[in-house]
């Protein structure tokens, strides 16, 4: 793997209006060649738009988009030799077996034949798959087509991949096995852009970017991100999490309170202080609990504070 | 927005849901092998499980959809396989997929459902006005339903589905592709039904929607591996413990790691691993060495706590099966 002087994907200043939206409202960040990197966002944040300027079937109202140095607008044709963009449908054929659906990948992105048997057998082999090579596509589960997507993606290696929710709707098994194939890749130098709507996936970038109504609010490490956000989070288990939200409703201190299936999950000010506070309130109601412990924030916690405390958690 | 109760159907113990040695063969192969379970009145329960595992299968069955081959399935009191029809008029059911026509507007989708789930005449307008309320769709009921964003349309698609007031709504998959937002929403309505007594069944592969559930059962290969709330399964299902690693390089650490003594699962996050280890008092002192043999620089372990996820996977895989039982 060489170092390259220029990052591998390029977003500067992107914009892009569509009748009485404005989609993605100058956006500018990039991805080094190895990394992988999380575009984050609830629906209509601007993921998917920003995801088809970069890969070049979009044009941008303004800013430039590059990958590997070569400016997807001016040259689109060219960046598409280094680029795979695997939209949320990504084409398979399902009429077609795995092996078939690889080999006419191959056939478009023009892979030599001495070079693909190899080549999708190894992602066969990382997807977990190769018993399955004469299965039709329409047979496969949710998370093997999203694999067989993947595959087919990476069939021609690219230096740069671009990845539109890729695991909705697979299994955290099958989940598991994508995120292992894209590691890999990185060993090779890809530029990986991936964008979810799941935040627990987010940590698992190394960079991520949280997107809301086509603006940047943050991008850094998943681990930078969270020592950012100056709150707590405290944890609640109780039989009766619902008696433990009528008690702390309204309580100093808590900017959110979620109501989970056994507990609560509350974003404080002050983490220690109000846990202490919580287990004394508690008690003088009687009310039943198992646990109260401070917790370390996740980037959910995170993006839900940011984005409520700008008044638009609600439409 | 309340959910009025009418006189729920139930058993006398106060379950909605009762299975008892379930079993569904598909010829040889055997989808659902012997399920015992029990769901309270407004309880909300969450059915995890890969696909394939048998998940669907049991919900059809619930759903008067599909018969047993053998065993007893009771809904709202009622015996799905006797009485089917009877089953499919006291649920509710909403599923991502195909809930809504996208070409129809709010209003004549919610006219649908009213008509498809025969809502009285006297009941409707009340019960249109409570859908949208709910859905935060009034005023809007002339939008075209497949121009609504993701967290709209899933509250649409719940208040169709439980427009008849069933005493028991299955969701598959609610929130799944939905923002965190959206999700939190959808949730607190869920919630808010349960404490009106709506009993609440999910199916998901989703970890976050498992939060919200009160209790939990992960099926696996037909059959119930793991049952409890979500604590008790992060506290007691895991196989083996959990270790945070931070080391470089991180892909040959990788690769050692697999193959390293009492080591049971190892995955990638950003820039660390976690190794799922048979004990984590016996590995953790050892690694630095067996790392260093190899080139690869500890910088840090940590224990730390599973996730649902690392439960269901270790649960579910038969590589770490295998490895587990082995020892």
């Amino acid at each position: 793997m060489t170092e390259q002087a220029q990052p591998a994907i390029v977003a500067d200043g992107l914009r892009k209006t569509f009748p009485g939206v404005c989609a993605v409202n100058g956006l500018s960040f990039d991805v080094r060649a190895g990394e992988i990197f999380g575009l984050v966002g609830p629906d209509g944040a601007g993921k998917t738009t920003t995801l088809r300027m970069l890969a070049g079937i979009l044009p941008p109202d303004a800013g430039r988009a590059s990958i590997a140095g070569v400016d997807v607008v001016r040259q689109p044709e060219r960046a598409k030799h280094s680029l795979s963009y695997m939209p949320q449908r990504f084409g398979l054929y399902e009429e077609l077996s795995v092996d078939e659906n690889i080999r006419f990948y191959a056939d478009v992105f023009g892979v030599k034949r001495n070079d693909r048997e190899a080549r999708s057998a190894e992602l066969l082999r990382a997807a977990g798959m190769s018993e399955f090579r004469s299965r039709f596509a329409g047979k496969l589960s949710g998370g093997m087509k999203q694999k067989l997507g993947l595959i087919c993606a990476l069939i021609h290696r690219p230096n740069v991949v671009l990845l539109d929710e890729p695991t909705t709707g697979v299994d955290p098994v099958s989940r598991r096995d994508f995120w292992r194939i894209l590691y890999e890749l990185l060993a090779e130098g890809v530029a990986i852009l991936t964008s979810t709507a799941y935040l627990d996936e987010a940590e698992r970038c190394h960079r991520v970017a949280l997107l809301h109504q086509g603006r940047l609010l943050f991008c850094d490490t998943p681990d930078s991100l969270k020592s950012k956000m100056r709150k707590g989070v405290v944890t609640i288990v109780s039989a009766d999490p619902r008696k433990v939200r009528d008690v702390l409703k309204g309580a100093d201190g808590i900017s959110s309170l979620v109501l989970h299936g056994d507990g609560l999950r509350a974003v404080v000010d002050d983490g220690p202080r109000r846990a202490a506070a919580f287990e004394s309130q508690l008690r003088g109601v009687g009310a039943p609990f198992d646990a109260i412990e401070q917790v370390a924030p996740t980037i959910e916690d995170l993006f839900v504070d940011a984005v409520g405390a700008q008044g638009a958690a609600h439409e | 927005m309340r959910l009025a109760r009418r006189g729920l159907p139930m058993n006398d113990n106060g379950s909605s849901v009762v299975i008892e040695e379930l079993v569904k063969r598909f010829g040889d192969f055997t989808a659902v092998d012997r399920i015992n379970l029990s769901v309270r009145k407004g309880e909300i329960f969450g059915f995890l499980g890969p696909n394939g595992a048998g998940k669907s299968t049991t919900i059809r069955m619930l759903c008067g959809l599909l018969r047993p081959t053998s065993g007893r399935a009771q809904v709202a009191g009622i015996d799905v396989a006797r009485k089917p029809e009877a089953v499919r008029q006291n649920i509710g059911y909403m599923s991502q997929r195909f809930s809504l026509y996208n070409d129809l507007k709010v209003i004549e989708n919610i006219r649908l459902f009213a008509g498809l789930y025969s809502v009285e005449r006297a009941e409707l307008a009340g019960r249109i006005a409570w859908v949208l309320e709910m859905s935060h769709l009034r005023d809007q009921e002339n939008l075209l339903t497949g121009t609504l964003p993701g967290g709209w349309k899933q509250r649409l698609a719940l208040g169709c589905a439980v427009l008849h007031r069933p005493p028991i709504v299955f969701l598959d998959e609610p929130t799944s592709g939905v923002d965190p937002i959206s999700r939190r929403q959808f949730w607190e309505l869920i919630h808010e039904m349960a404490e009106h007594g709506v009993t609440v069944f999910v199916t998901t592969h989703y970890m976050e929607e498992a939060e919200y559930c009160n209790r939990l059962a992960l099926i696996y290969r037909g059959r119930i591996v793991a049952l409890g709330t979500p604590t008790e399964l992060k506290q007691k299902s895991m196989k083996g413990e959990l270790l945070l690693v931070e080391c470089a390089p991180l892909g040959a650490a990788l690769d050692a790691l697999q193959a390293a003594p009492g080591v049971l699962d190892t995955a990638v996050f950003g820039n660390a691993l976690h190794l799922v280890v048979q004990g984590a008092d016996e590995t953790e002192p050892r690694l630095k060495e067996y790392l260093a043999q190899r080139g690869i620089e500890l910088h840090r372990t940590e224990r730390i706590r599973p996730s649902l996820e690392d439960v269901f996977v270790s649960l579910t895989t038969e590589r770490l099966a295998a490895k587990g039982s082995a020892a």
